[in-house]
């Protein structure tokens, strides 16, 4: 009798979901449960046991995973900040429709993400050897008197990273402000400046609270980007000088394959991304969400 | 006057600010093209005129890095992925939509969830099962994880939204099967949402990092993405054929961006609306 009640048009509406389904069970959702139960397994290689939450205890006494989270953060709260900021500003000043050469300006910022990850991160490489074309540049303006030592100090090679990685993603994000800022009223603007508002005002005023919604999406997106940093510390940096650079995701990479493995611990490490990754998504939703109804 | 003058200088400061953004986001494309022609030492030494090494370095990579054979494995699975997922991701979109239900709504979000996951996160239990399944080091090892995306499924979810109903209702009426409509109506509808999804799922596919680089282990099988980080992880990278081998990974992108610009970047930002 169920048969009846569901017509053959529902049958083969499953059809066309099932296959997907299909995949994502097998090939997300169950690698995640088996993740959860690696992470209970202690011992290297093949020869695991059961060891309960010793790896969540090995966690905090971990100098590499505490560096590597410490690292990930640094670059998540500088390099995103920076990133939004100038990827606003510059949407708003290409939001000008009296601008001239708007389509020449928005084409060349947004041209780095055609790149890969991997490519890029060899160009900057390239161009921050200690004797290469930056380091000519800023002596050539008599900005610093010797070489910087790039990527073999530990301070500048993050620095490093953070302008990589702010080189590639900034007209990306640069786009979604642009696309939202055609929603507003050009004339607000206009209105604005008769009244004597001056740039920042409007900037500040205007501009960010009207795109409030999309802010929050990319910060969402970069923060999660971020977190999940791998390509660019293994093709800039590999790690270095010294383990100074690593991400959280880097050293889950070390830890399952370049050394003997050590799958269990690194379930461990990689369930710790996917909490941060969940929990400041969600505190990021909350936060607009209150201040939205203030 | 005085307003005058103090707009005038705010609109010039604008024209600085944005040029030099501009002249520092196309910068490293010159330095990548001057630089393919150009010996290693002068490229860690910042030269920035254009050289004669372009051949001998082309004849490098094509030597060190097999070029050849990381290009050709590029483009297999390449296209292998875009095809699988854009046919099984516009599939669920569609079901998604067309066949809406409480059941269905709800597996849905349960998939969406999932853009949360971090790849770190799967690649440890993904490589343990792929390992007893003797899928490492296969092309079928790489294409498997990439093809049911949820970002995708969501992407053509709602596209799909906007597809006229009573056209389906039709060809019912007139007797086409469901998967008719779907190859023969919604298909040649919907090339716009495609040529989109194409692009999307093209960046991703042939600038895949991470898991290839864990999954591949013999050169035979190595992407280019995998061979050009190997070349810069010697002790001495050779930057001259580094950056030629970088032009070629990053010549279909380019070429799709100035001939697409406009599908392009609305695939990238209109997915999120």
């Amino acid at each position: 009798m169920k048969i009846k009640r569901r017509p053959a048009i529902s049958l083969n509406g499953w059809g066309f979901v099932i296959p997907s389904i299909v995949f994502f069970l097998w090939l997300t959702f169950l690698p995640m449960i088996q993740a959860l139960l690696l992470s209970f397994q202690k011992g290297k290689g093949n020869n695991t046991s059961f060891g309960g939450l010793s790896n969540y205890q090995r966690l905090f006494q971990d100098p590499m995973f505490i560096t590597a989270v410490k690292n990930t953060f640094l670059y998540l709260i500088i390099q995103v900040p920076i990133m939004l900021f100038l990827a606003l500003i510059v949407s708003s000043m290409l939001n000008n429709p009296k601008l001239k050469f708007r389509g020449l300006f928005r084409t060349a910022i947004f041209v780095p993400c055609i790149t890969s990850l991997v490519a890029y991160s060899l160009l900057f490489k390239s161009m921050f050897a200690v004797d290469g074309v930056v380091n000519r540049t800023l002596m050539g303006l008599h900005l610093i008197s010797d070489p910087v030592r790039w990527l073999l100090d530990p301070f500048w090679a993050k620095v490093v990273i953070i302008v990589a990685i702010t080189w590639r993603w900034m007209g990306y994000n640069m786009i979604f402000y642009l696309s939202s800022l055609q929603n507003i009223d050009y004339s607000m603007y206009e209105a604005a400046s008769i009244d004597g508002a001056s740039a920042a005002q409007q900037f500040f005023r205007i501009t960010v609270p009207q795109l409030k919604p999309v802010i929050l999406l990319t910060a969402i997106m970069s923060t999660s980007g971020t977190l999940q940093i791998f390509d660019e510390i293994v093709n800039i940096t590999n790690g270095g000088p010294n383990n100074t650079t690593i991400s959280i995701a880097y050293y889950i990479y070390q830890l399952s394959f370049k050394f003997m493995p050590d799958f269990g611990y690194a379930a461990t490490v990689s369930y710790a991304v996917f909490l941060m990754v969940a929990v400041l998504s969600l505190i990021q939703i909350k936060v607009s969400g209150d201040s939205n109804e203030n | 006057m005085k307003i005058k003058q103090s707009r005038f200088w705010s609109r010039g400061f604008q024209y600085v600010i944005l040029i030099l953004v501009s002249f520092l986001s196309v910068f490293p494309f010159y330095w990548m093209i001057v630089s393919a022609t150009n010996v290693s030492k002068d490229i860690t030494m910042g030269r920035l005129s254009f050289g004669s090494a372009l051949e001998a370095n082309l004849a490098k990579l094509m030597k060190a890095g097999d070029l050849v054979t990381s290009l050709t494995n590029t483009v297999i699975l390449t296209v292998c992925i875009v095809g699988l997922s854009l046919l099984l991701c516009s599939m669920a979109g569609y079901g998604y939509v067309v066949f809406q239900s409480k059941r269905k709504n709800r597996w849905f979000y349960f998939i969406l969830t999932s853009m949360m996951i971090p790849t770190a996160t799967l690649v440890i239990p993904l490589f343990r099962m792929f390992s007893k399944l003797g899928l490492l080091n296969t092309k079928l090892g790489v294409i498997l994880p990439a093809v049911s995306t949820a970002f995708l499924i969501f992407f053509f979810r709602q596209n799909t939204k906007n597809f006229p109903m009573e056209t389906i209702q039709a060809a019912r009426i007139d007797g086409l099967n469901e998967a008719g409509i779907f190859f023969q109506i919604y298909f040649p509808m919907m090339k716009p949402t495609y040529a989109a999804a194409t692009i999307i799922t093209f960046m991703s596919a042939w600038n895949n990092y991470m898991w290839p680089l864990i999954a591949l282990q013999t050169p035979d099988q190595r992407t280019l993405p995998l061979m050009i980080s190997s070349l810069g992880s010697s002790y001495t990278p050779d930057f001259g054929m580094i950056m030629v081998g970088i032009i070629i990974s990053t010549l279909p992108s380019a070429v799709i961006f100035f001939l697409l610009q406009k599908h392009f970047v609305s695939g990238m930002v209109g997915s999120i609306k």
